[in-house]
């Protein structure tokens, strides 16, 4: 598989605080990446990287083989590259149906229509005209994933769906990823819960500190040589060969 | 019947304070300025009717179709040069930037067309009147600026509400780095958003002007009106700001009914008193003031 997207050597600073050093990450086409790594290793930063919310110090993000490292979330975008981010984040005086349409603002192609949406979120089609702030969390969540669907992504980037929502929520939620794999989208998916990311994704990358502690594909890995990377009792990783 | 004519002249007047007030509505809710040379900008709408309508001879009204696209330019190239770049560096660098605009616009004013007071011609419209019943007298000029005033705020409601632009901007209102994250090109947006309020703020600037006599200090007194009126009303939310005007307008015509010295007293004290009880506006329910623009969609 070629990779859809190609970090290296990326350094994100917020102000004189450096959250990321040096993180490198190769994405394959088609394929579901679980980033995980304790509070504070730079998940999110590292999502709103690739998203285009947060510039690089240092670094490149290519995507496609081109180099976005500059390019506006607009743009990036308009390529392809999704964020549901964290805390859902939705508008929440607009209304569902509102929500999804504004998420289509840069869509890359009109490949994810309204209909075909609710289809794959019937729970949100019954209150698509329901203020967004009035839902309850689980749907609240549904409907960032579905804004960020009428987008039409590629590389959908995933940061903590499951926060603080109820197991058979999260269950349906995963279920729903799991359908839009087949429609070969490509997931990068920010979870806390170890177990879950190792039997959903094909790779890891775990972050540290800012820095990548391990990375590869889950088949490779043991789930003792991730805790240990999760915690900092590993060696860290050098860039690849 | 006094009490009742004082009532519609009320609310003929609140209609022109809340045709100044949505421009200034409009800026605050979605971008978060407060535009102090908003009044100014009104006046220099007042100015360049002047200038077009004294050019070609004809009444102002005639000379719009030239008058509001220009204040439209003029808003997103002050959007562009100024109001965005002062954004970037806080929330008081935006009011020290108008302000000095403010400064500047009454200067320059002054300097081209000297302190004397002007009046615009309205043509045969400025004379006429109407009566109801046969104590209560219209004049058709405030019933044009009331008309015109309810026709631009629901204008204005309506593109918010129901066009892919009005959710962006209610969007952008609601969460202005999300909106980013989520495509939206929010400088395009901003642009046409202090076009829409200059263009509406030179409009009423065009009714001050031929209502009553205009000068380059007129500003800052139309910005007081139209300021209480947005907050009387609810930041952010226009029904509120038209609701707001009128009751401005309301108040200064019934207490003047008593007492013509307390009239713009009166005003002023309203303001005071909606400001202790209900600092959030009249008009508005419990939303913090960022949320109320989105909820009027």
């Amino acid at each position: 598989m070629t990779a859809l997207l190609e970090i290296t050597g990326l350094d994100v600073c917020y102000g004189d605080f450096q959250a990321l050093f040096g993180v490198w990450m190769s994405v394959p086409a088609g394929g579901t990446t679980a980033l995980v790594g304790a509070n504070g290793a730079g998940k999110t930063t590292l999502l709103r990287t690739i998203a285009g919310a947060q510039a690089a110090a240092r670094g490149t993000v290519a995507y496609r083989g081109e180099n976005v490292t500059a390019a506006p979330p607009h743009q990036r975008i308009s390529r392809g590259i999704a964020l549901v981010p964290e805390g859902r984040k939705l508008f929440g005086s607009l209304t569902v149906e509102e929500n999804i349409q504004v998420g289509a603002a840069a869509a890359a192609s009109d490949t994810w229509p309204l209909d075909r949406i609710y289809g794959v979120f019937p729970m949100i089609a019954r209150r698509r005209g329901q203020r967004a702030s009035t839902l309850s969390g689980g749907e609240q969540q549904a409907v960032a994933i579905a804004r960020a669907l009428a987008a039409a992504p590629t590389l959908l980037l995933l940061d903590e769906i499951s926060l603080g929502l109820a197991p058979l929520i999260v269950e349906s939620l995963y279920e729903t990823l799991a359908e839009l794999r087949q429609a070969s989208t490509t997931l990068v998916i920010v979870e806390q819960d170890l177990r879950r990311a190792m039997a959903t994704c094909d790779d890891l990358v775990c972050l540290l500190e800012g820095r990548v502690a391990l990375a590869g594909p889950v088949r490779d890995l043991t789930r003792d040589q991730v805790v240990a990377a999760y915690f900092g009792e590993a060696p860290s990783f050098g860039e690849p060969a | 019947m006094t009490w009742v004519n004082a009532v519609i002249q009320g609310l003929l007047l609140g209609g022109q304070y809340a045709l100044i007030a949505c421009g200034l509505s409009l800026t605050f809710g979605v971008m978060r300025i407060v535009n102090l040379a908003h009044g100014d900008l009104a006046v220099c709408g007042a100015y360049l009717g002047l200038v077009l309508s004294s050019a070609f001879g004809v009444p102002v009204w005639v000379t719009l179709p030239l008058l509001l696209p220009a204040a439209f330019a003029a808003g997103v190239a002050l959007q562009a040069l100024l109001f965005g770049r002062a954004l970037r560096h806080g929330v008081l660098a935006p009011v020290l930037v108008t302000f000095g605009l403010s400064v500047m616009i009454e200067n320059l004013l002054q300097e081209a067309a000297t302190s004397d007071p002007r009046g615009l011609n309205g043509g045969a419209l400025a004379l006429d009147s109407f009566r109801i019943g046969s104590q209560i007298t219209v004049s058709w000029l405030f019933m044009t600026a009331f008309l015109t005033a309810c026709a631009v705020l629901s204008g204005l409601q309506l593109l918010l509400s129901r066009t892919s632009w009005g959710r962006k901007v209610r969007a952008t209102a609601d969460d202005l780095d999300t909106a980013r994250l989520v495509g939206i090109r929010v400088r395009p947006l901003f642009a046409t958003v202090a076009g829409l309020a200059v263009a509406t703020a030179a409009l009423a600037g065009v009714f001050i002007g031929t209502i009553g006599s205009f000068d380059p200090f007129q500003g800052a007194n139309s910005l007081i009106f139209a300021f209480e009126a947005v907050v009387i009303g609810g930041l952010g939310s226009l029904w509120g700001t038209l609701a707001g005007g009128m009751a401005l307008g309301v108040t200064q015509v019934v207490v003047g009914q008593v007492n013509q010295a307390y009239a713009v007293l009166a005003v002023h004290l309203l303001f005071l008193a909606v400001l202790a009880v209900r600092p959030g506006g009249l008009f508005t329910g419990h939303q913090a003031p960022g949320q109320q623009l989105g909820a009027l969609g």
